[in-house]
């Protein structure tokens, strides 16, 4: 049973990344049961907006643990947008707010002399043949909205780089866990290729 | 490096789309989901539907067309048009938009920015501002605010009310010369780039496209991320993909 289940945690356009998924041939199901969230094959975790708001939401039901213990039991989870950057350590929005931890490294704010949020379409220097790049070129544009970018402590997670101001980790990736700071759901044909992309494994 | 975005704005009135110029609305011109769809093909690289529906249930209208073209459009879009509550926005986000384009309402209740910004990010809040050069004859320079679609002048500077709405948390503004708007002459590049100036959010540039320079001035002069168009684009004249040509021919980064 390899069902994606996306969290649904009060926050986000989930309906838009389900649709996504199904245009891909993709079994997936938004969900805030906790029984169907344990049993899936793989887990999406969303956010959009504040980073502190969204860890507050995730763990008001919950669903922190649930990450927790699906990551640690070898469940592929790909965090999307703020769902990427909940997947750190710390984030420096409003002062010093925690996350998963899951992966070592912070969240910080673009420079000040830049436009933020960055909106629009970015590309990503892909740093490694990822499963998850699979048939995609190189370069690719996708669809970004975000004012603040994940560091993480080592660069052997960063699998792809985007540059605005400075060049930053896009794509991260480490054993199961995975993270995405653009949209992939909004992200046109290369977004769909991803998602097809982890929901299958790279197949 | 981040591209500069061309966004085909839809004018939808119960659910269907009419083409004309902003201000003026005329016959009807199809299915929304279908024109998303063409656009989408042709290289849009985000939407707008300005929802003209005048009826007691625009809301569960909004709303269906919201959840259509979400279904099957993989791009970013915009839904803006009387929306005036925390409670209106929700339905449109939930049903799937990406992101709000607030006017009228904003001006009425500025505080609905910071509330809206708050509960579902500024990322999704877009501030319309409809803007007219004042009268040279009154003395006084710069731009004032119109509300009402253009019908009502409010007397506020089109500036400072932008500078304001990025301070209540707004994500982007999307800038409207009624000067400029229908006439094809080109886009208002100096309001384009003062507003660009005053803000450090992104600016979308609207009204007066007529020609492929156009789009290149209001991006470069007028600093704005983004470029908006309607009719030109509605009619056929110009195709998305002849002007991304143009741009990248012409140094700007496009996707």
């Amino acid at each position: 049973m390899s069902q994606v289940a996306i969290i649904d945690y009060g926050v986000g356009n989930l309906r838009s990344v389900e649709k996504a998924f199904a245009a891909t041939g993709c079994d997936a199901v938004v969900s805030s049961d906790d029984k169907v969230l344990r049993s899936a094959g793989r887990l999406v975790l969303p956010g959009v907006g504040a980073f502190s708001a969204c860890m507050n939401a995730l763990c008001e039901r919950g669903f922190d643990e649930v990450v927790r213990e699906q990551a640690a039991q070898g469940t592929p989870v790909l965090g999307v947008c703020v769902g990427m950057q909940l997947l750190f350590e710390t984030s420096e929005e409003f002062g010093r707010a925690r996350g998963l931890g899951l992966l070592n490294g912070r969240v910080r704010r673009f420079a000040n002399d830049l436009v933020v949020p960055q909106v629009g379409w970015n590309q990503i220097r892909q740093r490694s043949t990822h499963p998850l790049f699979r048939g995609i070129a190189d370069d690719s544009f996708f669809y970004f909205v975000h004012s603040y970018y994940c560091e993480p402590a080592t660069s052997a997670v960063t699998i792809g780089e985007t540059d605005y101001g400075v060049s930053y980790a896009s794509v991260v990736a480490q054993k199961n866990l995975c993270g995405v700071q653009f949209h992939p759901e909004k992200s046109q044909s290369a977004g769909l290729r991803l998602l097809h992309n982890f929901a299958n494994g790279g197949d | 490096m981040l591209a500069k975005r061309i966004i085909p704005c839809l004018d939808v009135d119960r659910g269907r789309v009419v083409k004309g110029m902003r201000f003026v609305s005329l016959v009807d011109a199809g299915d929304p989901v279908e024109q998303a769809r063409r656009y989408d093909a042709e290289g849009a690289d985000e939407l707008t539907f300005l929802d003209i529906t005048a009826s007691s249930d625009k809301r569960e209208i909004v709303s269906q067309l919201v959840r259509r073209v979400a279904d099957e459009v993989f791009i970013p879009f915009t839904v803006g048009g009387g929306l005036r509550s925390v409670a209106d926005l929700r339905a449109v986000l939930r049903s799937g938009a990406d992101k709000i384009s607030l006017n009228t309402a904003a001006v009425a209740t500025p505080e609905l920015i910071s509330a809206g910004a708050e509960m579902f990010g500024s990322q999704c809040i877009v501030i319309s501002i409809d803007a007219r050069r004042r009268d040279p004859a009154s003395g006084a320079a710069g731009w004032e605010v119109y509300t009402h679609g253009g019908r009502r002048r409010i007397g506020w500077d089109a500036v400072e009310w932008a500078a304001r709405a990025e301070a209540l948390g707004a994500g982007e503004i999307l800038l409207t010369s009624m000067d400029c708007d229908g006439t094809r002459l080109g886009y208002d590049v100096p309001l384009t780039r003062t507003i660009s100036d005053a803000v450090r959010i992104p600016v979308i540039a609207s009204g007066g496209a007529g020609k492929l320079e156009h789009f290149y001035d209001a991006l470069t002069v007028g600093g704005a991320s983004a470029v908006l168009a309607a009719s030109l684009f509605h009619f056929g004249e110009l195709k998305i993909a002849d002007l991304k040509d143009y741009l990248r021919g012409r140094g700007l980064v496009i996707r």
